[in-house]
């Protein structure tokens, strides 16, 4: 997330508030809804408070953007299916130990007896399956494009055969088309996730100027990054043009993305149509194994009941519509109260980059004392 | 999730590589990147390095930001 040596000038808050400045002058003649899809923007934009900083009349929605809060419960239930047998170990991100499956989760499993690891890669997952021959290793596969191309990678190497994922995989794309269809233009502008964009390229969203015509810019994720993003999607706004797609992230993202990411991609895997936590099933948002690879699949390896019907939303929880933009977290009943990064009830309090964790985390950031 | 972390490549042997940020030094893989060499700065997520950091661009953007900081304070930007 940060930037290194000459580059830490991109943390300086003089110039962040050198932009917000700026991006006041710009005249809007109605109020202004702006959605990122992007856990770690959602980070940056609450730690930094953002928010306060935007003129007024311009709301800034954090949309889908944790893959960690999309995964369907249905998903953690399969790979949990796996755990509770006696020869498996379950790999998996830490930021998915505590997401709630329809019953439980990785943590409580591995309270009462299975052998759940983290790892920080899935390079790390099939080293656990080779220093472990006589037990299973299943690799809990989610992430969007960012990450898919490192599992991708990853199943590229010689691996052993005692070793298998759970895919669980989304694509941002076809999640931005269903976004702006529900939304039927009461989105303004979108800023688009950097390191997504890193894989898939600016060219990789060219059906947003072609087809729909909404101002989007990929933005990086410092403070500034943010800032100027916004003062971009203002500048469209205002101009009153067809809006248009700009990389505002230069330093990482290239106009055809990592092809060689992309070839990675495609080699193992497949579009499908798979379902988002509390949002529904979106048409070819996900990854699953092509069938020459199907031996990779635990579902398939180790021969994995379909799960019973998976509860996504529990009750009371607003966490689906957290993840769509309809409702801010602070409007949860069981925000800070019932559901806490500590004890959290819904998936969006779970990981740093869950809106709700984020919201919660720096809740005293921005505002005067005593209130 | 998508958290990306610049760190520079001290070492290289095939698609191995070592990198170094902040003092941390991390085993990662090359194997998703065309050219790599040492003394690069590599974009890393989830062990692989994901793209090389466009250094010359970053510091075109930072000078474009530097002008809106000084035309803020009423300087020269020329």
């Amino acid at each position: 997330m940060t930037d290194s040596g000459a580059l830490g000038e991109y943390r300086d808050p003089s110039l962040a508030r050198a932009l917000a400045g700026e991006m006041q002058a710009i005249r809007l003649e109605r109020p202004i809804a702006l959605m990122h899809v992007c856990g770690t923007h959602e980070h940056t934009i609450a730690r930094a408070s953002l928010r306060s900083l935007l003129p007024e009349g311009v709301r800034l929605i954090a949309g889908p953007g944790c893959p960690v809060c999309v995964c369907p419960a249905r998903d953690i239930d399969r790979a949990l299916e796996a755990a509770k047998r006696e020869n498996v170990i379950l790999a998996t991100f830490g930021d998915m130990v505590r997401v709630p499956s329809s019953e439980s989760s990785f943590e409580k499993a591995k309270a009462e007896g299975c052998d759940v690891r983290v790892v920080y890669s899935p390079v790390d997952a099939a080293r656990l399956a080779r220093l472990n021959p006589e037990k299973e290793v299943v690799f809990m596969a989610v992430g969007f494009e960012t990450t898919a191309a490192p599992i991708a990678a990853s199943l590229a190497d010689d691996l052993p055969r005692n070793f298998s994922i759970v895919p669980s995989m989304r694509l941002v794309p076809p999640a931005l088309r269903f976004l702006m269809a529900r939304s039927a233009g009461a989105i303004d502008g979108f800023i688009l996730p950097g390191h997504v964009s890193a894989i898939i390229g600016r060219s990789g969203y060219a059906f947003i100027e072609e087809e729909y015509g909404i101002p989007a810019v990929i933005a990086g994720f410092e403070a500034i990054d943010v800032l100027r993003a916004v003062r971009g999607l203002l500048a469209q706004i205002a101009g009153g043009a067809r809006g248009t797609v700009e990389n505002q992230y230069g330093r990482v993202v290239r106009e055809r993305g990592n092809e060689r990411a992309q070839s990675a991609i495609v080699r193992f895997f497949e579009e499908a149509d798979v379902p988002w936590r509390g949002i529904g099933t979106i048409p070819r948002s996900g990854l699953a194994l092509r069938r020459e690879y199907e031996r990779l699949d635990a579902a398939v390896r180790l021969d994995l009941p379909e799960p019973a019907a998976a509860v996504d939303v529990r009750e009371g929880c607003r966490c689906h519509l957290v993840i769509l933009g309809e409702a801010e977290p602070e409007t949860c009943p069981f925000f800070g109260g019932e559901c806490t990064p500590r004890a959290p009830y819904g998936p969006c309090m779970v990981s740093s980059e869950g809106t709700c964790w984020a919201r919660f985390e720096y809740r005293s950031v921005g505002r005067p004392a005593g209130r | 999730m998508c958290l990306g972390i610049p760190m520079l490549i001290i070492e290289k042997s095939g698609n191995d590589a070592v990198a170094e940020s902040g003092g941390v030094r991390k085993s990662i893989r090359l194997d998703l990147i065309e050219t790599a060499t040492i003394g690069d700065y590599v974009l890393i997520h989830a062990g692989y390095a994901i793209e090389k950091l466009d250094t010359e661009d970053a510091l075109e953007t930072l000078e474009l930001i530097r002008q809106v900081y000084r035309a803020g304070r009423g300087e020269d930007v020329s």
